[in-house]
């Protein structure tokens, strides 16, 4: 088993699903349909993915300001990752969490791991607790 | 590090001076812990983006923040909606989406935000003095706020950037702190030609070529021997702001920060000599249509067109028709101007469709065609197009896009204006 005590960045629900490593930075707007949460940018080398339930690692996001309406939505129709795993804080996405959490809708938790400890959850099945522990199923 | 609100902070965030104004603070202080911010800091304006409809969350938050009675404390502009209010452009959002943008405006407005519904609110009076804190969404408006005015701003997301305007506070954090500021590295322009760079096509390339290379580090760019001006200052920030995470440049000799020394004590990481063999790969990657022998739309504007913008489209439309619809994106300050002395006319009779109030990579506007080609002058359309519209994209000058317009079929190396 694979195991990684997180920082929590932002206390929301703890949750499993698959691990998908993306392996290049995205913009969420422009870069996610915020209705199904598949990757839409045909640029990006995960082109037609779904981050959808997945416990989602972001090398880094780029782009448009409009990150966190896309992950809000995304929470308010039940289509967001199952957790989020982040290299740094990102405010510009994660205010999608804050602000839902302030909708009182059920969030997904973020949390913080360095980039180089991302690839060994991908593709496996992962779970992650409420206090940040991250580990292979 | 950790956040210390003050006593009139907590107050305001358990509700004293309402609800809607306790979400917006707690939401302020949330970030401010996220982004390990010591304290919040006063602003002096807001600009936000957070009025375009992505989804009914967005309304219902907006609305929340209604009911809770919110009012916005310092001057607050409005970026694009997902509506032409003008009445320019025929949207082609349905029910009941339509109505729920719609609401998400209304919402905005009925907070004190002042309808600019603009992505150039500097180039629309809201010029924030040099040196002054701010609170900015919109990531071109937030790098040009930031670069070209002095002011100070972070890259705020939809929802906090709201929720400063109405605590009037910001976290005291990134580029809102003087040593952050300083560039940390060179983008070195001094082996490109100088008659390249006087043209409009280098300034959204080399943006692009930028944001790619830097992502969110602050790098100062040399070589350039004059003033580009604000609408290629524009155009770079824009394509920097896409194609990476950048807030903040400079440009030896021009930008403020800059010609106020900020380079002097700097220590650079990093020099990029950027040769015309990375311009011109640079250029390349703005396109993802692969020779097309037709287009079906060009879309300009993205950020929205200036009125020097919109006299040079006229001039290289020069009273003909157009074969494809030629979409241009700009906000109310311009088609006041354009209005008053029958130059939308003139230009809606050449074929041209003034679009005001929103663009068209952010809500449907442009018909669907299968396999459509989209010519731009904009690295921003450039970027986002192919993911929101379904186009692919062909990037060229605004001469070119003109000439293709005028003809139905791509034109490379039209004569600029």
């Amino acid at each position: 088993m694979t195991m990684e005590r997180c920082d929590v960045l932002v206390r929301g629900e703890p949750g499993r699903g698959t691990g998908l490593v993306l392996t290049a930075p995205i913009s969420f707007w422009g870069g996610v349909d915020p209705a199904s949460g598949t990757v839409i940018d045909p640029r990006h080398p995960q082109h037609g993915v779904s981050i959808a339930g997945t416990v989602l690692f972001l090398p880094g996001t780029i782009g448009s300001s409009s990150a966190s309406a896309v992950l809000m939505e995304l929470v308010h129709r039940g289509n967001a990752p199952a957790a989020i795993v982040l290299h740094e804080p990102d405010a510009i996405l994660l205010v999608g969490l804050i602000s839902a959490i302030e909708m009182g809708w059920a969030s997904p938790i973020a949390l913080r791991l360095d980039t180089s400890r991302h690839t060994q959850f991908d593709g496996l099945s992962v779970s992650v607790d409420s206090e940040g522990l991250l580990h292979t199923m | 590090m950790s956040l210390t609100l003050t006593d009139a902070e907590w107050d305001i965030a358990s509700g004293a001076q309402g609800e809607g104004m306790a979400m917006a603070m707690r939401i302020v202080a949330e970030s401010a812990r996220l982004l390990c911010a010591a304290r919040l800091i006063p602003i002096a304006s807001a600009h936000i983006d957070g009025a375009l409809y992505h989804g009914d969350s967005g309304t219902l938050f907006a609305e929340k923040l209604v009911a809770g009675c919110a009012k916005v404390a310092v001057r607050s502009t409005l970026n694009v909606g997902a509506l032409d209010l003008t009445g320019c452009a025929q949207i082609r959002l349905a029910e009941p989406q339509r109505g729920m943008a719609r609401r998400m405006m209304d919402a905005y407005r009925a907070m004190g935000c002042e309808t600019s519904w603009t992505c150039a609110p500097y180039q629309a009076g809201h010029r924030p003095a040099f040196g002054t804190d701010v609170a900015w969404g919109e990531s071109n408006a937030v790098v040009f706020c930031n670069s070209v005015l002095g002011a100070r701003t972070n890259r705020y997301g939809d929802f906090l950037d709201i929720a400063c305007a109405i605590s009037g506070r910001a976290p005291d954090t990134g580029l809102h702190q003087a040593t952050n500021r300083k560039p940390i590295l060179t983008f070195d322009c001094n082996a490109l030609d100088q008659a390249f760079l006087g043209n409009e096509i280098a300034w959204p390339i080399l943006g692009s070529l930028y944001g790619r290379l830097v992502g969110d580090a602050v790098g100062i760019v040399t070589g350039i021997g004059f003033d580009p001006g604000e609408d290629n200052l524009k155009a770079f920030g824009a394509a920097a702001a896409s194609s990476g995470a950048v807030g903040l440049f400079h440009i030896e000799g021009v930008t403020p920060d800059a010609r106020a020394g900020i380079a002097a004590d700097a220590t650079m990481a990093e020099t990029i000599r950027v040769t015309p063999e990375m311009v011109a790969d640079a250029q390349r990657r703005l396109s993802t249509a692969e020779k097309p022998d037709r287009i079906d739309a060009v879309a300009i504007g993205s950020p929205h067109l200036s009125l020097d913008e919109v006299g040079q489209l006229e001039r290289l439309i020069a009273g003909r028709t157009l074969a494809v619809p030629l979409y241009a994106c700009t906000g109310r300050h311009v088609l006041q101007a354009i209005d008053a002395d029958g130059r939308r006319k003139a230009l809606e009779s050449a074929g041209v469709t003034i679009v005001a109030d929103t663009c068209v990579v952010v809500t449907p506007i442009m018909r669907e065609v299968r396999d459509g080609v989209l010519m731009t002058n904009s690295g921003k359309f450039a970027h986002y197009a192919p993911g929101n519209t379904g186009y692919a994209v062909l990037f060229a000058s605004l001469a070119d896009c003109v000439e293709s317009a005028v003809t139905g079929r791509p034109v490379i190396g039209a004569e600029p204006s």
